[in-house]
């Protein structure tokens, strides 16, 4: 029996990039679409921690966005603990879902109201979903929120610049604990801090997991990163997902020649001395993405089939991999 | 040791901040050498002062910030105390420089090649068409495909990767003996980033090339570096060989830097983490700046501050490290 909290089905999100109505006029060029996420979907179980990696453009915020509710999906569903998300229109309706999804920001300068004292962006939360009966149950909610996040009671009465980049991301996590979410969303949650203050903020969320049962959705270009915290892990590139396995059979038995590419150039610190492998090119323009698999231009194995038919999800031992090169056995 | 002076020196540096609160220390006593040829990693989490003590070296302070103390010398000779004209003169001749953002650092009304040679004929006595042979040349051996047809590119033509191959070649445009490169793939993706990373090293080993590199990125320096130096409030707490330094650190921070690093491969339920933050510059604590996160600080670390001493294998400010009578 599997316990799908979050089910998103061949999702899609364009952006239109065009220029202004009179630069299409002079240049007589028409209206261009970016396919920032295109036609993904994939399932995540209550209490685990699903990732999601790649470069930068790569579409991965994009879904975390689409997810929360901040983009609406250009086609594609997205399933939420069986409702329907497109289903609910009204604001009254989909109220519920958010206060039990929540996001954690990367950046958390930004993220964080700097004309209101900590305290007031923790209770938020708590006033809007009306989880507290009175001001006082409130104020004892802040209270264990910040000690849940190993903040001082005193420090709610600050206001945000007073703390330190790790200190902030602790004020976010507490805001997204406060309306008791199931569901945490985490993008890039500790690119923006230093190492060491990354791997407090790592264990907190581990410690946090545990503790309240979350499911949480990882967003991160950091592979070390996404080893330590992740149970299942979807590897994106230009869009779309690319492969999709377990932690240890994606580190141990890496697939899609993309995924592959990614591991070789990881700068680590055990391998002292070793000489990287060299890889050409980069992430192509992702508006004009190329046809067939859009990895081809960078990939070792391509051939005719590749630069014409987009390969589609399949399963490959353990994994999902979108590879015809895997299909046809000719990946090493 | 040998009789020829180091390529360049870094002795006792201080750097100043002066507030509204007093004069605060930036940078306390910083001294490292760089060997010709030598990759030198300079490592530490932000506000240590790594960049500072980047820009101390070529001279690029920003006001108020200023050198209250110190020597720099490239080759023997002081560089510190030049005018202003002269310090430009061995900046891009003798000091090239790379920057993290490589928009920023390229003019985005000239063409690369417009920049390339006006750096070239500023340092070097070329004319015109020798200096453009020379900047194709140099677009080349940086990796950028069709030199020839991209030269008269302007930089927004170039994507983030091809730009900071652009940066390095003006870098290494005048042939410098040292390269100052301050968090050069910071900005990249990571499939880019091991390609700058490949680049910089095979350049630099190629044209003995000197090279301070300054990281947040220990993957970067284990891959890249001969030394590394790691930076701590202002000081530096540690230094030694890359392999030393990344297997067996001798100082505390050190040590738990280096375990709050998550590695791919041996996963742990927790990773080690040093409670609480670097102290802000102002709430130095007495005696060793590191004391109040330390795990094995003891009395004489709360008062006294540790200078560098010999460690096994390394040297760190440490008092963990001073037993006169033992080996």
């Amino acid at each position: 029996m599997s316990d799908t909290i979050l089910k998103v089905e061949a999702l899609a999100r364009d952006f239109d990039v065009s220029p202004s109505w009179l630069a299409r006029m002079l240049s007589g060029s028409g209206r261009r679409v970016l396919k920032a996420v295109d036609n993904v979907s994939f399932a995540i179980e209550r209490g685990e921690t699903f990732s999601l990696v790649g470069e930068s453009g790569c579409g991965k915020s994009t879904v975390a966005r689409l997810i929360v509710g901040l983009y609406r999906p250009s086609a594609g569903r997205i399933v939420i603990d069986g409702t329907d998300r497109s289903l609910l229109k009204s604001r009254a309706a989909v109220a519920p879902l958010h206060r039990r999804v929540q996001m954690i920001f990367q950046d958390p300068y930004a993220s964080l109201n700097p004309r209101w004292r900590v305290r007031d962006i923790i209770a938020e939360p708590i006033r809007t979903h009306r989880l507290a009966r009175d001001e006082s149950a409130v104020r004892d909610r802040v209270d264990e929120l910040l000690r849940q996040v190993s903040l001082g009671t005193a420090d709610g009465d600050k206001f945000p610049h007073a703390f330190s980049g790790g200190q902030r991301q602790r004020i976010s996590i507490a805001r997204a604990l406060a309306s008791e979410p199931e569901f945490l969303v985490l993008d890039e949650p500790t690119s923006a801090l230093d190492v060491s203050v990354q791997a407090q903020i790592l264990n907190l969320m581990k410690d946090l997991q545990r503790r309240l049962g979350l499911t949480y959705l990882f967003i991160s270009h950091n592979l070390a990163v996404i080893f330590h915290v992740s149970d299942r892990i979807g590897v994106m590139y230009l869009g779309r997902l690319v492969e999709l396995a377990s932690t240890a059979e994606l580190f141990v038995r890496p697939r899609h020649p993309y995924t592959r590419l990614l591991l070789d150039t990881v700068p680590d610190i055990e391998m002292t001395g070793r000489n990287r492998a060299p890889v050409s090119g980069e992430v192509p323009n992702p508006i004009d993405p190329p046809p067939g698999c859009s990895f081809h231009p960078r990939c070792p194995l391509a051939n005719e089939r590749c630069r014409i038919e987009r390969p589609l999800l399949r399963v490959e031992g353990g994994s999902l991999v979108a590879c015809h090169a895997v299909e046809e056995g000719r990946a090493p | 040791m040998t009789a020829t002076a180091p390529l360049l020196e870094v002795s006792h540096l201080r750097i100043e901040l002066p507030t509204r609160r007093g004069t605060q220390l930036a940078i306390d006593d910083v001294s490292f050498s760089i060997g010709a040829g030598e990759v030198l990693g300079v490592v530490g989490e932000s506000g240590a002062g790594k960049s500072l003590t980047a820009a101390a070296i070529i001279n690029l302070l920003e006001p108020p910030l200023r050198k209250a103390g110190g020597e720099i010398r490239l080759e023997g000779e002081r560089i510190d105390n030049l005018s202003f004209d002269a310090m430009r003169r061995i900046r891009g001749k003798r000091i090239g420089a790379i920057f993290q953002d490589p928009l920023t650092s390229l003019d985005p009304l000239y063409t690369v090649g417009q920049q390339l040679v006006e750096t070239i004929r500023t340092h070097l006595p070329l004319g015109e068409r020798a200096a453009q042979a020379r900047a194709v040349e140099l677009l080349e051996e940086v990796g950028i495909p069709a030199a020839r047809e991209r030269i008269d590119a302007y930089p927004h033509h170039f994507s983030g990767g091809m730009r900071q191959r652009v940066v390095i070649a003006l870098a290494l445009a005048a042939n410098p003996r040292l390269v100052i490169a301050d968090e050069p793939t910071t900005a990249l993706d990571v499939s880019t980033q091991a390609q700058i990373i490949a680049l910089l090293k095979r350049l630099c080993r190629e044209h003995g090339t000197a090279v301070l590199l300054v990281t947040h990125d220990m993957g970067v320096i284990a891959e890249t570096a001969d030394r590394v130096a790691v930076m701590y409030a202002g000081r530096i707490v540690e230094i030694g060989p890359v392999r030393a330094v990344v297997k067996a650190p001798q100082h505390p921070y050190t040590v738990g830097l280096m375990g709050s690093i998550p590695a791919i491969g041996h996963r742990l339920e927790r990773l080690r983490q040093i409670d609480g933050a670097m102290p802000r510059l102002g709430a130095i604590p007495a005696g060793c700046a590191f004391n109040p996160r330390c795990p094995r600080a003891f009395d004489r670390c709360l008062v006294e501050r540790p200078e560098l001493m010999p460690a096994s294998g390394t040297e760190a400010a440490c008092w963990l490290h001073d037993r006169p009578d033992h080996v």
